[in-house]
């Protein structure tokens, strides 16, 4: 042995000695370290959608255009669903914080009912994020339309003012109908590109025409250049928007429409755009259930009062962390999806 | 096994209801601010399109308001800021060099590509 150390150390500075780094616990400090691990994932994948912004070719989707309808009330509400959504997922990750300080006073009763308060939130933001995802592919009544000179444009406004079933099928009678009910039927028409004269047939055999209007807020926005309307962002409205939409729809030619979205392609923009909005808010929504899933533990464990005979809701604080870290991801995913 | 460590230090973080109280009111005042700079941050999107010529200064306040909001939330429901300071910035230095660097090396590559792709053909 070289020698021995001359001075004894005292026993309380040392790990082994009760003494944790950053006088934090080795399981908030491994929560921490996690946590920025998958700040970083995250973070890569924001970038990386960046990127792809960055050298797209064509025009890139806005997030007000995208995202502008709400449940029950339909569209020309833009941004608003997801705001609500941001306002649910802040609200939850409040009562989470107030869970935790509830923990430092050891009150059991305020631990549970923030702890309930924060499920049902993460619940409220898991099923908004399930009719956004159904909205998104889905899409909308227009779709993006394939002009006939090989632009692509998103429309907005209305046209489709209802249906008349000319002769009957064994699915639709003879009478006037509501765009809704046959819209699905005539949106697989115009993708097999078995519209005539605004005129199709359904699976059950009827015969169905719609009737549309011209309305002067109908309108044709060029999204990819074609060899007339060559430039992007270019604004089609009225007459002429109308007799574009109904010339690429009764063409008889297959998939002049795209309808929603999928991982191949979407009516919203580059396919790319699909591929990490299904991606990067996957990965998030999948967070947010686990995150929703370890706080349903971690009630249990409250309820049970495991935690208030070790003396410390420290478990609660872990969960919490974790919880705050999927609300602080969504700051960012909704700033660089929706907003800019 | 005992856990003593764990004890330790969670029993060092325990407060009393006067302390309670203060800590909940500075938790709803963030609740307030965090509402409300989402809230403005939606009522300009509506306002100002991206054709709108002041698009630039308003995407690049979207980004610092996104980073307040960060801040908030780091800071005050994640408790960093009453973690010690050494615990803080290793936290934070590191990410911050990274994701700048990737930020940085990401978009500027994206850009190039942009440019030879305008160039020569996709």
């Amino acid at each position: 042995m070289a020698g021995h150390a001359t001075n004894q150390i005292d026993a309380s500075s040392l790990w082994g000695g009760k003494v944790s780094p950053f006088s934090t616990s080795y399981g908030k400090l491994m929560m921490w370290f996690f946590l920025v691990s998958d700040a970083l994932t995250f973070g890569g994948l924001l970038i990386a959608y960046g990127f792809t912004r960055h050298d797209a070719q064509i025009s890139w989707p806005i997030g007000e255009e995208t995202f502008n309808s709400l449940p029950f009330l339909g569209h020309g509400y833009p941004l608003i669903y997801v705001a609500l959504m941001t306002f649910i997922l802040i609200v939850s990750s409040v009562t989470m914080v107030l869970a935790v300080e509830a923990g430092h006073r050891m009150d059991r009763k305020g631990v549970t009912k923030w702890m309930i308060a924060t499920i049902i939130g993460g619940f409220f933001f898991l099923g908004s994020q399930a009719w956004e995802w159904s909205h998104f592919i889905h899409g909308s009544e227009y779709g993006k339309v394939e002009l006939a000179d090989g632009s692509k444009a998103t429309v907005s406004g209305h046209s489709f003012e209802n249906f008349t079933v000319t002769k009957s099928g064994h699915d639709f009678k003879k009478g006037t109908y509501e765009t809704e009910e046959l819209l699905h039927d005539f949106h697989h028409a115009i993708l097999a590109g078995k519209v005539k004269d605004n005129t199709f047939t359904t699976h059950g055999g009827a015969v169905v025409k719609l009737n549309s209007k011209v309305d002067e807020h109908f309108k044709l926005i060029i999204k990819e250049p074609g060899s007339k309307f060559s430039k992007v962002g270019k604004a089609i409205f009225g007459a002429e928007a109308n007799k574009l939409y109904y010339e690429a729809i009764n063409s008889g030619t297959k998939n002049r429409v795209t309808y929603g979205a999928n991982l191949t392609s979407n009516e919203y923009g580059p396919a790319q755009y699909g591929q990490f909005f299904f991606f990067i808010t996957g990965f998030h929504g999948f967070h947010v259930f686990s995150g929703v899933m370890i706080n349903i533990i971690i009630f249990f464990g409250v309820l049970r009062g495991v935690y208030h005979k070790r003396g410390h809701y420290e478990m609660v604080e872990k969960t919490g962390l974790y919880w705050h870290f999927v609300d602080l991801v969504w700051v960012f995913v909704f700033t660089f999806f929706y907003l800019v | 096994m005992e856990r003593d460590d764990v004890i330790e230090y969670s029993l060092d973080t325990h407060h009393d209801e006067a302390h309670g109280k203060k800590l909940r009111k500075k938790i709803w005042q963030v609740t307030a601010i965090l509402t409300v700079i989402t809230a403005f941050e939606v009522g300009t999107g509506i306002v100002f399109k991206q054709s709108s010529e002041y698009w630039q200064v308003i995407k690049w306040m979207f980004i610092c308001l996104t980073l307040v909001k960060a801040a908030y939330i780091v800071l005050v429901f994640m408790h960093l800021g009453d973690e010690k300071k050494t615990l803080k910035y290793i936290i934070l230095v590191p990410y911050f060099i990274f994701v700048l660097y990737l930020i940085f090396i990401s978009l500027w590559e994206g850009k190039a590509i942009d440019a030879a792709l305008k160039l020569y053909g996709a």
